[in-house]
């Protein structure tokens, strides 16, 4: 059977497939680096961004936090299963993960229909730009990181390239650390 | 003991349960309306927690040296990008320069802080 590159070769020391998933995420930290940068320069520049992010709400950013700190556990705890062979468990794992990133995506577009139905739109000034931009973004890695990981969970279901559950676990640490930034930046720093 | 025996034997969920208690922190923090700590709170103890996501969910602290350096290099265009367009985004005059827009907002009534661009129109 042909094997992927990715599973039979290493570059430096490292499985070319996991060194892919870390250039990937260099470009990532170029990509969300430069919107978070750009907007805590206009933030700080703009003291009267403060009062449009105090329509923000807090326990709803916090719910979601809880929710992707809780899917980088299984998708951990789904690397160290299929560390021990186990690719049954680690493919089950990575459906909890899933699951995670979906209740993620469904409290947000609650929050965007609330927010949008009480006047607050992509056009409604420089902080709610930035703010349905950076999360956009976001949910966007998180819908493309559940699409792969759903082939990853299937391959792992019959125990095969269990190796890709680690790569796509460090793509999906790496949403919820972005995660992690926007959170005190869009909805605590009022 | 090799790389993959020393991450396994990592206590994943206790590592999530500081997470969790560090969330806690960073919401009840601001909550006391005091400036430093909010910052100390809020975004303080993000970098602790994207350091812990790094280290134990994605072991950068067993990962090659090259990935070090790789993700580091992105990290310091990051903070040049800052250091470089900063100025022009935060301040409204310099030496030999002034945003004459922004000084026609200010002589107008708008305001310094946020005159014309990029403030919301509610």
């Amino acid at each position: 059977m042909l094997r992927p590159l990715a599973t039979t070769r290493s570059a430096m020391g490292i499985p070319t497939g996991r060194l892919a998933v870390w250039w990937v995420l260099v470009s990532e930290i170029v990509i969300f680096g430069g919107i978070l940068v750009s907007y805590i320069m206009h933030r700080l520049g703009h003291a009267s961004w403060a009062e449009q992010a105090a329509h923000t709400n807090v326990w709803i950013g916090a719910f979601n936090t809880f929710v992707l700190l809780t899917s980088s556990l299984s998708a951990v705890l789904a690397h160290q299963a299929a560390e021990q062979g186990n690719g049954p468990k680690a493919a089950r794992l990575l459906m909890a993960t899933i699951g995670g990133g979906a209740v993620f995506l469904l409290v947000k577009s609650f929050e965007w229909t609330s927010e949008i139905t009480s006047g607050f739109t992509l056009q409604s000034g420089g902080f709610w730009s930035y703010y349905y931009t950076a999360a956009g973004v976001h949910a966007f890695h998180v819908i493309a990181g559940m699409v792969v990981m759903g082939f990853v969970a299937a391959s792992a279901m019959k125990n095969q390239d269990l190796h890709r559950v680690e790569n796509v676990g460090i793509y999906w640490h790496f949403v919820d650390i972005v995660w992690i930034f926007l959170f005190p930046l869009l909805y605590i720093a009022k | 003991m090799t790389v993959h025996d020393h991450a396994h034997h990592r206590n994943y969920v206790k590592i999530w349960a500081i997470l969790l208690a560090l969330l806690v922190v960073s919401v009840i923090g601001p909550m006391t309306g005091i400036r430093v700590v909010m910052l100390i709170t809020a975004f303080g103890v993000a970098l602790v927690k994207a350091y812990m996501v790094a280290k134990n969910f994605m072991h950068l602290d067993i990962e090659k040296p090259i990935v070090h350096w790789t993700l580091g290099v992105a990290l310091v265009l990051m903070v040049l990008m800052f250091a470089g367009v900063a100025p022009d985004v935060m301040k409204h005059e310099g030496r030999f320069w002034k945003k004459t827009a922004v000084a026609a907002d200010t002589s107008q009534g708008h305001g310094r802080t946020g005159a014309g661009h990029g403030d919301a129109h509610h």
